[in-house]
């Protein structure tokens, strides 16, 4: 597939019915996700809004070729993502909440390593890092430091940073901003809206943050216990469930608040640990 | 800012090379900011080897015969110490990185496992002579050696030859954390633990119940060992040691694509059941 074929490509994702369920103990299965279907067009970004253990990674990891479905279909630009994985790896990059990295290597050299992988080399990716950086506002003079003297909001700019320089064309944000101070989680938040306008990108973003999802999205999705029950602007969801807020509409369409449904489902995962 | 997709107009060939140089370039920058602990290592396995040569003097009757044994001994220790080194580094290829929790980020690139276990592989071949080189001076300070007949292009190309099917035997025991994340590491120390008792590395095989040394015939260490030793001990000639060659080249090749196709299969059961996570 090359480049111009992909940029031809009506939608960045396609899920068709995509189920996936994990063996507990014998005979015994939990759903992470229950005939998800949804379409991302190009250039667009839509958040899917959840709380914790609603699937939200798993959906992400089914994209990103982590994780393989029980069944349905997952289209990356018109490409099969489970039946030719590498040729859909080569046009995404993820941020996940947790900033995988090297944690005793530099930034340079962990950013270094992760171009490389897609097949940017040294020559290509350090202009490249240097612009980037600055334009994410990292003193240069620490791309020498090792990543774990870096605060968690620096290292997530620097997993942002990793992402943009293999100029993906579909970009999985999971939880990009959670567990990060107020002050980083602006910043987070101001990259990706940059992304959205310099890069051409599509961008699903996953998050538990409904302000940040009706800032950032043009379509947010509510996924619950694996299923995906709403898809539509902001507007159109509170327009559909006759509320102002966000919070209402994950309310109404939920049948409890979003806080109600983590402490649940906390509740849920503690207790075989409890047995 | 520029936005540049460079990378995608590439062929396949090139961003594979690219890769296995980022792997390892990648561990070189692993090894240099870990630099104290592989000191430590080195000394450790440095004086390891010294006490080993040391049983052998204590062995010896005569001169000529510490010397030989002392040598005998030192050339398994110094074999092992890289062949191992080599298998390890190979076998914790998976389990490093979920270690380090980066296993997500490096199975959702677009680089086969086919560059990340060939780098792997090229960085710990590396590594290892040089590590093997430092040990080689620091033991030669202590012992004479018996080596006035060694003939060392023969002992390189056996080792050359090793290396090949050492990398493939990690590639295949590498395959264990994907499988288990909680105990597929300590499968491969098991792997090793084999390899060190049936290779003959510190004794003959001869030595080894009569149902034990067949054994040794699946071990590429036995051969290569059994190889080195002639050619440095008795100065045999390369050619002159296809018995020890033969199994040598079959298992080269034999393990790397079948350590490719079991870790491939590892990691098609990993996504499948979801164990494909940076934790276990």
């Amino acid at each position: 597939m090359t480049l111009e074929q992909v940029r031809q490509a009506a939608n960045a994702l396609e899920l068709r019915d995509v189920e996936k369920k994990f063996k507990k103990k014998r005979n015994d299965f939990s759903y992470a996700l229950k005939g998800v279907s949804l379409t991302v067009k190009r250039g667009e970004v839509v958040g899917i809004l959840g709380p914790n253990g609603s699937g939200k990674s798993t959906l992400v990891r089914v994209i990103s070729t982590l994780t393989l479905p029980d069944s349905g279909e997952v289209r990356v630009f018109d490409i099969d993502a489970v039946k030719e994985p590498r040729e859909v790896q080569r046009f995404i990059n993820r941020v996940s909440v947790e900033a995988s990295f090297f944690k005793k290597l530099s930034s340079l050299e962990n950013l270094l390593f992760g171009a490389k992988l897609y097949g940017v080399s040294d020559r290509e990716s350090r202009p490249r890092i240097k612009e980037i950086l600055e334009g994410i506002g990292f003193d240069h003079k620490r791309v020498g430091e090792p990543m774990e003297h870096l605060s968690r909001g620096m290292q997530q700019k620097i997993a942002l940073a990793r992402a943009l320089l293999t100029s993906p064309m579909l970009m999985l944000l999971d939880e990009p901003t959670t567990g990060l101070d107020p002050r980083s989680k602006k910043d987070v938040q101001t990259l990706i809206r940059g992304i959205r306008q310099d890069h051409d990108s599509s961008i699903l973003l996953c998050t538990h943050d409904m302000g940040e999802a009706e800032e950032l999205c043009d379509r947010i999705g509510i996924l619950l216990n694996g299923e995906l029950i709403a898809l539509d602007t902001a507007d159109g969801l509170r327009s559909k469930y006759g509320t102002s807020s966000l919070e209402d509409v994950f309310m109404k369409a939920t049948g409890t608040s979003l806080d109600e449904a983590e402490f649940v489902q906390d509740m849920a995962e503690a207790a075989p640990a409890a047995d | 800012m520029q936005i540049t997709h460079s990378q995608l107009d590439k062929p396949g060939w090139m961003r594979e090379i690219i890769a296995i140089w980022g792997y390892a370039q990648r561990n070189y920058f692993l090894t240099k900011r870990y630099f104290w602990w592989e000191v430590v290592w080195l000394v450790y396995s440095t004086m390891n080897a010294l006490t080993i040569g040391f049983i052998g003097v204590g062995f010896g009757t005569t001169s000529e015969e510490a010397a030989k044994v002392t040598t005998f001994l030192l050339i398994g220790t110094l074999l092992w110490s890289y062949l191992s080194m080599i298998f390890d580094l190979l076998s914790e290829t998976v389990s490093w990185e979920r270690w380090e929790g980066t296993i997500e980020y490096t199975f959702m690139s677009p680089a086969s496992r086919t560059a990340q276990l060939v780098g792997m592989g090229i960085y710990a071949v590396l590594y290892g002579i040089v590590r093997m080189i430092i040990m080689l001076g620091a033991i030669s300070l202590f012992f004479d050696m018996s080596l006035g007949n060694a003939n060392y292009g023969a002992a390189l190309g056996i080792l050359a030859i090793c290396s090949i099917s050492l990398v493939g035997f990690g590639m295949v025991a590498a395959v264990m954390p994907l499988l288990s994340p909680e105990k597929g590491q300590q499968v491969t120390s098991i792997f090793t633990a084999v390899l060190l008792l049936i290779s003959g590395i510190y004794y003959s095989i001869d030595v080894l119940p009569g149902w034990m040394q067949p054994l040794a015939n699946i071990s590429p260490v036995y051969y290569a060992l059994n190889g080195i030793r002639n050619a440095l001990l008795e100065g045999a000639t390369f050619t002159s040691q296809w018995e020890n060659i033969w199994p040598l080249l079959i298992m080269g090749l034999i393990f790397p694509p079948l350590g490719l196709w079991l870790f491939k299969k590892g990691e098609w059961f990993a996504k499948k059941t979801g164990r494909l996570k940076r934790s276990g």
